[in-house]
């Protein structure tokens, strides 16, 4: 079976439409982004305090809310799991959050959910963070982010040249920009898995990079006097079926960790299914189209005659 | 035919039968994280200001009494900062004297200077100031450490956190329930003081220094504590001496006992220093009350009925718990410098055994799906990818279970991760293996042909990953690190199974044909 008899699709030539796209996506998405005041930055980067309370009975989000209703407008309540007996109850940090006032929301939470007699509940997750580590984790999470950018680019400047390591990291970091505007439109926060999973997309987007570039390098040993557009195009195609299949049997993998995964996974999952969609898209315009760009700058390196014909006998 | 098949058979083997070995059975080999088994992840913060302020106080205590013994009368205010002290009023008839006092016993760890008039200025040398938040966070380490394995919790885990010279401690219970108690254990400070009282006790202040017009004495200071009848909560004030005749340090063990009225209470034991000063204690001052200062509250003010050297108790309104507690924390020794909890996160046991239910169900699920597909569209070179991912997550297992490593529930993640990219690998190299065979080589060749060229693509997609990775690591910790690392290792026994597992099988298949037989079954 086979999908793709030797496609031969012009991909290069929509590369802006695609670039136009995604910066279409990725405005919009700043917008509104900036227009509810910052990325939805979960209990972890935020500080703050997410219960979530097993009840006898089911009981509903309403119930609760109206509950804690004395606790502001800051606190989110929704049902966790699916299960009607489970809540998640989450408030962002209220004051100062260290010491002896680390629990204090926690106990609040407890004691007033008991006093509406809402149900007797157990509690299944707790986490507390304080401001102090909540800024630390928010720091060390784009240091770790922009580090590991970094790390791929110098290898991909090692390893190919230098305007393919660019090409690389843009469409990294296009891919970044669209997962975070995906969160943001579908709710999801930013906890620590998610940014786990945003660092794994770097590693997953660079690999379909690669190994388009690691074509193309191995087609411009054959065919130096092509122009470079059709070199890449001609590249892509060639690991068209390859790039398809994967992606789509990761996504499908990944799919099954959404779907049965659990609560707790799912902002995760989410994240990596949208990471390997735009890495797939982001391979194949971006990354290949910024790689060209910069190329013409800067001329191909010739290899000698000599050298090219010692690797076709390899 | 394929040399050296028969070994790598071999190899492959064993690095299976080892793999198994090390995780089987799984319930006692696999390590799971904070988040698959319940427990309580706890960060602290050392407040090293507290040791330094303890430091700088002792000593200007200390050099206050070499003075004293030496006949230089001072002044001493009480310091007015963490590292800084002031001594005033040095006749200037005996400056050279005090100096050579000084040099004696505190210039070791403090720079002076004189600021005119008789007085002098003391700070804590810099260095000193580093070794002594190194040391308050050293010995709240082993404090914790102790008072965590009295708790009784299977594999604690208490470690400094962050980068060298933080003052910050991660400790992680599983399994713990009482996550209140297991904090008010380790947070206690448990400063005991057993002092002299002067005058007390008195329901306000201001009767307490009736005698002193109003003046807290110098060498006195007023503590609130309980009243003297049992059960009675207002609060009552000591005038106390100022310094402690025996201290948590002269402890040589604590335990819970019953006191005369049937209620629990908490008896210690002195050690052999403790003993020579409380025997002195106690026989100068029989008839006078004796305060039970624990973190500077009285607990109980006795009156001495005869000399004592050995033992001692602190009664009050304890439940058993809080007297076994109590117990435990003397026994653990004190705190240098009290505690500050920074984050706390607890997991029930009960979303640990869904979490893993669920994480194992979504890895079978993915592990079929991708199976069904590689067979359907690779046909039998798909049980070859089967084999290979398969083999792939066993030795991942088995390393992690190998090395110790925590799995948790990113973890999980990261093992499906790892089937995506045995997927990628493999399917680089059939769909290589369909090019060449296209181009009209053998089904040696193109087997050949195919792994040669595709090996470096792999090698870069991992390298690349693996960066990530690497990263991850180092940001992470608890369940991002179990993520990291599954990640980390599946990359590389990746880079194993589907590079040298599948060519083996390939070769196997191949070994028992013809060598120009073109048909494979890709």
């Amino acid at each position: 079976m086979r999908i793709l008899k030797n496609p031969n699709f012009n991909f290069i030539r929509w590369r802006w439409h695609a670039v136009v796209l995604s910066l279409a996506v990725i405005g919009a998405g700043v917008a509104s982004i900036v227009a509810r005041g910052g990325l939805p930055l979960g209990v972890d980067f935020q500080g703050g305090t997410l219960i979530v309370l097993r009840f006898e009975q089911p009981t509903s989000e309403d119930v609760v809310r109206g509950a804690l209703g004395a606790l502001g407008g800051d606190t989110v309540v929704q049902q966790f799991d699916n299960d009607p007996r489970q809540i998640m109850i989450r408030v962002p940090t209220v004051g100062e959050e260290q010491g002896v006032g680390l629990e204090a929301t926690a106990n609040r939470i407890k004691e007033m959910i008991q006093a509406a007699n809402v149900g007797t509940f157990t509690v299944e997750n707790q986490e507390i963070v304080g401001p102090t580590i909540g800024a630390d984790l928010r720091r060390k999470g784009q240091l770790a982010t922009w580090t590991a950018l970094g790390g791929i680019l110098a290898y991909i400047w090692f390893r190919f040249r230098f305007s393919f390591a660019v090409g690389a990291i843009v469409a990294t970091v296009h891919d970044i920009a669209v997962t975070l505007v995906m969160l943001n439109w579908f709710g999801y926060d930013l906890s620590l898995n998610v940014v786990a999973a945003i660092l794994t997309i770097t590693g997953y987007s660079v690999n379909d990079t690669i190994v388009v570039f690691d074509r193309v390098r191995e087609n411009l040993r054959f065919s130096r006097r092509e122009p470079l557009e059709t070199v890449v195009n001609t590249a892509v195609n060639q690991t068209l079926s390859r790039t398809i299949i994967t992606a789509g049997t990761t996504f499908l993998a990944v799919l099954a960790l959404f779907i049965f995964g659990g609560e707790v996974l799912r902002g995760m999952a989410f994240t990596l299914l949208v990471g390997i969609v735009t890495g797939t898209y982001s391979t194949v315009f971006i990354a290949a189209g910024v790689a060209i760009l910069l190329s013409k700058r800067a001329p191909v390196p010739a290899t000698t005659a000599a050298q090219a014909r010692a690797r076709r006998k390899a | 035919m394929y040399k050296n098949l028969r070994w790598k058979l071999i190899t492959i083997a064993i690095v299976t039968a080892l793999a198994i070995w090390a995780f089987m059975p799984p319930s006692e080999k696999v390590k799971l994280g904070l988040d698959l088994r319940g427990g309580v992840h706890l960060v602290l913060q050392v407040k090293t200001d507290d040791a330094l302020r303890l430091e700088t106080e002792t000593s200007s205590e200390a050099l206050q009494e070499a003075l004293k013994t030496a006949g230089i009368t001072v002044t001493a205010p009480p310091p007015s900062s963490a590292t800084e002290f002031e001594i005033q009023g040095v006749p200037p008839a005996q400056d050279a004297q005090f100096r050579q006092i000084v040099d004696q016993q505190v210039s070791v760890n403090f720079d002076y200077s004189a600021s005119g008039g008789g007085t002098y200025r003391f700070r804590m040398r810099p260095n000193i100031v580093v070794r002594t938040r190194d040391s308050a966070v050293q010995q709240a380490l082993q404090t914790i450490e102790r008072r965590v394995n009295e708790f009784g919790v299977s594999e604690p885990v208490v470690t400094p956190y962050g980068s060298a010279g933080s003052d910050q401690i991660i400790v992680q219970l599983p399994g713990v329930d009482d996550v209140a108690r297991a904090k008010t254990l380790i947070q206690n400070t448990a400063r005991l003081e057993i002092k002299l009282v002067e005058t007390g006790p008195m329901s306000d202040q201001a009767s307490l220094l009736s005698a002193y017009a109003g003046q807290v004495p110098p060498d006195m200071e007023v503590i609130p504590g309980a009243s003297a009848t049992p059960g009675d909560p207002t609060t009552m004030f000591y005038l106390v001496r100022r310094t402690a005749g025996v201290t948590g340090t002269h402890l040589r063990n604590a335990r819970q006992i019953v006191d005369e009225f049937g209620l629990p209470a908490v008896g210690f034991t002195m050690t052999n220093e403790g003993a020579t000063r409380f025997g002195r204690l106690t026989g100068e001052n029989v008839g006078r009350q004796l305060a039970v200062i624990l973190d500077n509250r009285v607990q109980s003010a006795p009156v001495i009925e005869s000399r004592i050297d050995r033992e001692g108790r602190i009664t009050g309104s304890f439940t058993l718990q809080q007297a076994q507690d109590l117990a435990l924390v003397l026994r653990s020794g004190a705190l240098p410098a009290s505690l500050t909890y920074l984050e706390e996160r607890t997991v029930g046991p009960s979303l640990g055994r869904d979490s893993v239910r669920a994480g194992v169900t979504a890895s079978i699920t993915g592990l079929v799906i991708v199976t069904i597909f590689m067979l359907g569209y690779y046909r039998l070179a798909g049980i070859n990818a089967f084999v290979s991912i398969g083999l792939n997550l066993l030795i991942l297992l088995g390393f992690m279970a190998y090395l110790g490593a925590v799995m948790t529930l990113p973890g999980i993640a990261g093992f499906i991760l790892t089937i995506g990219m045995g997927v990628d690998s493999n399917v680089l190299i059939f769909e290589r293996i369909r090019e060449e065979l296209g181009h009209k080589k053998t089904a040696r060749q193109a087997v050949a042909a195919g792994f040669d060229r595709v090996f470096w693509t792999i090698v870069d997609t991992h390298v690349a990953s693996l960066i990530a990775a690497g990263f991850l690591f180092q940001f992470g910790t608890g369940p991002i690190r179990g993520f990291a690392t599954t990640l980390f290792f599946g990359l590389i026994t990746n880079v194993f199974t589907a590079v040298f597992v599948s060519r083996t099988i390939f070769e196997l298949i191949l070994s028992r044909r013809p060598a120009g037989d073109v048909r494979l079954s890709v």
